[in-house]
């Protein structure tokens, strides 16, 4: 019924790897169910909502559009190589600080897309965050607590010392 | 999870073996770019193709310059190249669905996207609930049941503004090259939505050089990103002095091609796009324009919508000349 | 009670305790389970709106390749359904289809590819029968009847209660007006699609694993339907990508998954595609609203009467408690002296709508409000005044006998009008340009369980390791709301020790005690005061042994810092792991359990279910919009919103709701909403996260969040329920504001630009600048319940007006 599967090497999240699989399945399936990579979420498998975007070649994309294939020789990295060993992402400590992730169920996503924006540009406007993660559907948290955090986050990469503000973790009075 | 039917999975490094290939593969093989409309329809069952033909390893459809695009340029990448005189490819481009998906799909891709209906952009399971429809696996077109033909729109938001600019598409087939003019690439039928035989490949689109003409794109959709547009005008004049020497007004999102109104043309020529001129274009944009009930919004709402796009379209053009 | 400042964990900002775990991807949600051996699930799902099912023939898909087993209907015959009184739905339908995606057949496969081919080869036939697709066509077609129980035809519900003579109230009134409204249905679109993991063991257990709200409902609902006993169910509700109410009825995939299981001897999987999850539902009920409120001059409300009609869809679902929530909550955020409540609810051909986040008091919320701001002009009244001066009184009994515990909603205005400048603003902008306001009160848990029982809403146990380690074990699900975080904060403080030092287990019916589950806004108030029980009777076994090993009195022991000690003598004390030590010594193993029971409701009427709460939230919130006259689109650029939420245990968690639940509530307000072809089979018309419209972060509005504390006795330290409450004033506020801004009424949700494009050309054309229904249709409403008001000398008993008064059964 099946095309026989097909082997590629890739690097994923900093390492070499190899796996194998028949040629319809999308980079998503291959991560979630070829290596186990469970880390990336999907919503819709459509392109509709963004739940599974990856980076391949430090580039966003959707990992339901993209054929596994298609990702030999490639550079691939999900939520699970953000993290420096036991030393989490300054987006990752941002975003747990600011209680960014509510469900967490979109958060692997919008953490990758967040992270290419900040390699691109360290100092984004609010205007411009808004306008990369516009790809990024998120219904728990009305996406400001992701604002604030990505914004925390790339203070604290331009090494600036920064804390979520008053007005983010108690409101006003 | 939806998946994606089983198929052989080609990728030619040259534009010489893609048509090879595709020609050896008869009707069952369709060309991939992006990938971001047809894995789509694939996993809804909208398309079926047995040997899926890939594009992207072909360096030729990703050259750029301000006079030729190749059509593998992702979206992405043609928002962020073009010059200033390029301005309304670059806000089409950009208008597309989302930045992960503009990282992924092409110019191609969308020039060539397949027509879209909320009838036919549906799973196969609802599909079968309403025993299919004209353009895949049924005979009736449920946008208008009596209708010999299908009413499935055209959604692309680049190729209004090709059709407006003048831009010509470079065809490479099995029978060897041709160049077609954006308006006569498309065909107002949902279902033969293209003039292209379907082994051709669309290379590359030949921009005309940038001076002494202006374009804009305006694109009506329900959220700024994701959407298809339910309505895109791209205008485009050529100025003489203060005065326009020739215009273009194209609707995307209202027919089954880019529909290009002549007789807003004709309003505008001559005038200096004062608000006089303007208001009978828009009202000659307005009357043609026939949205079915197969999008978002509301027909009669999309339909009126024509006007307002056409004036503010035309006022930005006005604005930009002074 | 603490008194505030002694309080070191409760009301700070803290990290959720899962936080990491959702940052780094390693929490497993129910897709991201797999077992050896694992089995694909897949259901075969209705094409017709209505019809009677034939025959079904499943031997070509049996014959697949890879296909290990296939349902119907027959293998799981015993009807299920969330409320008692709704026991409507089965596993697969075994004679009638009643929407079109209403489950039929199922299999299981080694790929879910071979699933899928399956399900093509399975022929079903059916015989085609008249399919319903409004209330109002219900309504005139009482046959065929969707179902063959409910209260007459197609109605699955009327009720028609009256709290004093609302006809007096009117007559007394200096002002009367009538108006109508329509609320949209929508569906809740959590990102995570739902799925179940079900796994049978030859020792005759069933486990499940689920993307679910309710895993005590579901347990008992697959208990009964497998007819296995309770003790060999075992449902672990995995951390849920969303729920929004979304995920708290049992469904067919989770009985399915378990059953194939059970035939195949193999772990089995059902992960539904996007379009299935919109079959799923239970969303917001559509619903046609009539009030009539009659007012003094200043604006107390003397009479109201007012009346609902719900499009409930194929099934029952919460339906039953959907329709009372649509009528309960009205005296509670307006003092209202006498008040009539009409409510039914139609099947009809299409998805079962339900719960969704704010569960039935959405629609009428958005109804009173704009009602309200039409009153206040009339009355020439300024409508942040006028709400005001008209504040129901704490510790009071309303008309129709709800307990209102604390109630901060006059802080709750005056913030939102003083942040927003609305006494600038208001009638004074530019055209286009408009601001507008609503209040709302909400429920922190429901009084009843949804089945009858007397026994705790929820339960916590507690142990206390000798290393100082303490795990709580409760029922309770974390949807992203943050319940389990709740859970170690409240131990925390009670304990002394560090939160993040807590291990909390949930929502396992193996290992936790019951808890109702994550719906009604009940788990902070009901697993908090458990869990505050039993944190504090884990104090007390520890206490007196930590005192005599420091030689003093156990009044004077403080615990906090991860210590133990004399409160004036701080350097006198040990380690909270010493303490445990102490008491394990004497005691044996140190351990407690806590319960929580709400308070008995004050209503004995038929339907006095519906409404009581252990206490309410209280929300005010103020819009801006910008009105394009020329095309009717509505832009939110801010919205101020103040939410008196008694007191915060999560300060940061408390934010995250108020935005979450303004989000929805914009989305509801301008674009979401579910709409079905009627005329093509009612189909949904767009299953999809495309065309179903959720607003990207290019919508979403700015948002200045009050948190009001105004502590109720019922709360654990005197919190009360942030998840539902702050959606509710969101949709009003946005349909007075465009009011304000261009002068034209849509009374319906969404405000779509067609709605505000055609009032404007109204209003051009001198006609009224209106669009919302004009007529609510004829319900055979049975005689009402007549009940006497507090003030009336009322003692919350109801009686029917005549003898023969329809008998319902609950």
């Amino acid at each position: 019924m099946s095309e026989p599967n097909t082997q590629i090497a890739l690097t994923l999240n900093g390492e070499p790897a190899q796996v194998a699989f028949a040629p319809h399945q999308t980079l998503l399936e291959v991560l979630r169910e070829d290596l186990g990579l469970t880390g990336t979420k999907h919503g819709c498998e459509l392109g509709e909502c963004g739940t599974c975007a990856v980076l391949v070649d430090g580039v966003p994309v959707l990992s339901c559009l993209v054929l596994g294939l298609t990702c030999a020789g490639k550079s691939v990295k999900t939520v699970e190589g953000m993290a420096q060993g036991a030393r989490l992402h300054p987006l990752q400590e941002a975003f747990a600080d600011l209680g960014a992730a509510q469900c967490g169920y979109c958060t692997p996503a919008i953490l990758l897309v967040a992270e290419a924006l900040l390699a691109a540009n360290p100092s984004p406007s609010r205007d411009q965050i808004k306008e990369l993660l516009a790809g990024n559907l998120c219904r728990c948290t009305g996406y400001i607590k992701i604002y604030e955090a990505v914004e925390l986050a790339a203070a604290r990469m331009r090494g600036e010392k920064a804390e979520p503000s008053r007005e983010a973790m108690y409101g006003r009075r | 999870m939806l998946r994606l039917p089983s198929f052989k999975f080609l990728v030619p490094a040259t534009l010489g073996d893609a048509v090879k290939w595709k020609v050896d593969s008869g009707p069952a093989g369709t060309y991939v770019a992006g990938g971001t409309d047809l894995y789509p329809n694939m996993k809804r069952r909208q398309q079926v193709p047995a040997t899926v033909i890939s594009l992207a390893g072909i360096p030729e459809l990703r050259r750029i310059s301000p006079t030729s695009l190749g059509s593998g340029v992702t979206l992405s990448a043609l928002s962020a190249s073009l010059p200033a005189g390029l301005s309304a490819i670059a806000t089409a481009a950009a208008s597309v669905s989302t930045p992960l998906l503009r990282n992924m799909g092409t110019l191609g891709g969308n020039l060539c996207l397949d027509t879209r209906c909320n009838y036919y952009d549906q799973s196969y399971e609802w599909r079968k609930a309403i025993h299919f429809c004209m353009k895949k696996d049924g005979d009736t077109c449920w946008v208008a049941p009596s209708s010999p033909r299908c009413w499935a729109v055209n959604s692309s938001d680049v190729a209004p503004v090709m059709v407006a600019i003048g831009a010509e598409y470079r065809l490479v087939g099995p029978k060897g090259e041709r160049v077609v003019p954006a308006a006569r690439f498309y065909h107002n039928d949902g279902i033969n939505y293209l003039t292209k035989q379907p082994d051709e490949i669309l290379a590359e689109v030949r921009v005309p050089p940038v001076g002494g003409w202006d374009a804009v794109y305006h694109k009506l959709r329900r959220r700024g990103s994701f959407d298809f547009p339910v309505l895109g005008v791209a205008a485009w004049i050529r100025w003489s002095g203060k005065s326009v020497a020739e215009a273009r007004v194209v609707l995307g999102g209202v027919a089954s091609h880019p529909q290009e109104i002549p007789e807003a043309a004709a309003a505008l020529a001559g005038s200096g796009l004062e608000d006089e001129a303007i208001e009978k274009a828009a009202e000659a944009a307005f009357r043609p324009a026939k949205p079915m009930d197969n999008t978002d919004f509301d027909l009669s709402w999309r339909k009126q919508m024509t006007r307002v796009y056409v004036r503010r379209a035309l006022e930005e053009l006005r604005g930009r000349h002074r | 009670m603490a008194a505030d400042k002694t309080l070191r964990v409760v009301g700070k900002a803290h990290r959720k305790v899962d936080a990491v775990g959702k940052v780094t991807g390693v929490l497993k949600y129910a897709d991201d389970l797999s077992l050896p051996r694992m089995l694909y699930g897949k259901l075969l799902r209705s094409p017709h709106p209505h019809a009677r099912i034939v025959s079904i023939d499943t031997s070509k898909a049996l014959a697949l390749d890879g296909v290990k087993a296939a349902l119907t209907g027959q293998d799981l015959p015993i009807p299920f359904g969330i409320l008692p009184v709704s026991q409507d739905e089965h596993a697969l339908c075994p004679d009638r289809v009643r929407f079109v995606g209403d489950p039929v057949a199922a299999v299981a496969a080694t790929t879910e590819e071979a699933a899928t081919a399956a399900l093509d080869l399975i022929d079903v036939k059916y015989e085609l029968l008249p399919a319903i697709a409004s209330p109002e066509e219900a309504i005139t077609t009482p046959e065929p009847r969707i179902h063959d129980y409910g209260d007459s035809g197609n109605l699955h519900k009327v009720i028609n209660l009256e709290f004093g003579d609302v006809e007096a109230g009117f007559a007394e009134a200096d002002h009367v007006r009538e108006d109508l409204f329509f609320f949209e249905g929508n569906t809740h679109l959590p990102m995570e699609q739902h799925a179940a993991l079900a796994e049978w063991s030859a020792d005759g257990k069933v486990t499940l694993w689920s993307s679910t709200q309710t895993p005590h409902y579901v347990h008992r609902a697959l208990a009964k339907v497998l007819e296995l006993p309770p003790a060999r169910v075992r449902v672990i509700a995995c951390p849920n990508g969303g729920g929004f109410g979304g995920k708290s009825d049992p469904f067919n995939h989770e009985i399915v998954a378990c059953k194939l299981a059970m035939i195949t001897g193999r772990p089995v999987k059902i992960t539904l595609t996007r379009e299935e999850v919109f079959y799923c539902h239970r969303g917001r009920h559509p619903t046609l609203m009539w009030v009539k409120t009659g007012v003094t001059k200043d604006g107390a409300i003397t009479g109201m009467h007012f009346k609902s009609l719900l499009d409930g869809g194929g099934y029952g679902s919460y339906g039953v408690a959907s329709t009372y929530y649509t009528g309960a909550l009205q005296t509670v955020t307006y003092p209202v002296r006498r008040y009539k409540f009409q409510g039914a609810r139609a099947f009809t051909n299409k998805p079962p709508c339900g719960p969704k986040r704010g569960h039935g008091t959405p629609q009428p919320r958005f109804a009173l409000e704009v009602h309200l701001d039409k009153i206040a002009e009339d009355l020439k009244l300024d409508p942040a005044e006028l709400r005001l001066k008209h504040l129901v009184p704490p510790q009071s009994l309303t008309a129709n006998y709800l307990r209102v515990g604390s109630m901060g909603l006059g802080t709750c205005i005056e913030k939102v009008v003083a942040g927003s400048g609305w006494r600038q603003k208001f009638r004074k902008l530019p055209l286009g340009k408009g601001v507008g306001l609503a209040c709302s009160s909400y429920i922190s848990g429901a009084g009843l369980p949804i089945y009858w029982n007397n026994m705790p809403h929820s339960g916590v146990q507690l142990k206390c390791d000798r290393g100082g380690g303490v795990t709580v074990f409760c029922g309770s699900t974390d949807i992203g709301q943050g319940s389990d975080s709740i859970l170690a904060y409240i131990t925390a403080e009670v304990l002394g020790i560090d939160p993040f030092e807590i291990r909390v287990v949930t929502a396992d019916t193996d290992l936790t005690p019951v808890d109702l589950g994550s719906y009604s806004s009940r788990v902070t108030l009901m697993s908090g005061n458990a869990a505050l029980q039993a944190a504090e009777r884990a104090r007390e076994i520890i206490a007196p042994h930590a005192a005599a090993k420091l030689k003093i009195p156990v009044s004077e022991l403080v615990f906090a810092g991860g210590r133990v000690f004399h409160a004036e003598d701080p350097e006198n004390g040990m380690a909270f792991a010493e303490a445990v030590q102490a008491a394990e010594a004497a005691v044996g193993t140190v351990g407690s359990v806590g319960s929580y029971t709400p308070p008995k409701s004050a209503g004995r009427y038929r339907g006095a279910g519906v409404g009581p709460s252990p206490a309410y939230s209280y929300s005010a919130a103020v819009a801006e919009v910008d009105v394009d006259p020329d095309t009717g689109i509505v832009r939110v650029p801010k919205i101020w919103v103040a939410h008196d939420v008694g007191r915060c245990i999560n300060a940061a968690t408390v934010i995250g709701q108020v935005e979450g639940g303004v989000y929805m509530g914009l989305g509801e307000a301008l674009m979401e909403e579910m709409v079905y072809r009627g005329n093509r089979n009612v189909v949904h018309k767009i299953p999809s996260l495309l065309e179903y419209k959720s607003p990207t972060t290019l919508e979403m509005c700015d948002v200045v969040t009050y948190i009001i504390e105004d502590p109720d006795p019922n709360g654990p330290f005197g919190a009360k329920e942030v998840g539902q409450g702050p959606l509710l004033p969101v949709m009003p506020a946005v349909a007075n504001a465009v009011y304000d801004a261009v002068g034209v009424r849509v009374d319906e949700i969404p405000v779509s630009p067609e709605k505000v494009l055609k009032a404007l050309k109204k209003k051009a054309k001198g006609e009224a600048p209106r669009v919302g229904p004009d007529r609510f249709p004829d319900v055979p409403w049975p005689e009402p319940t007549r009940v006497a008001t507090p003030w009336e000398g009322g003692d919350g008993k109801g009686e029917a007006v005549t003898a023969h008064a329809p008998e319902r059964q609950h």
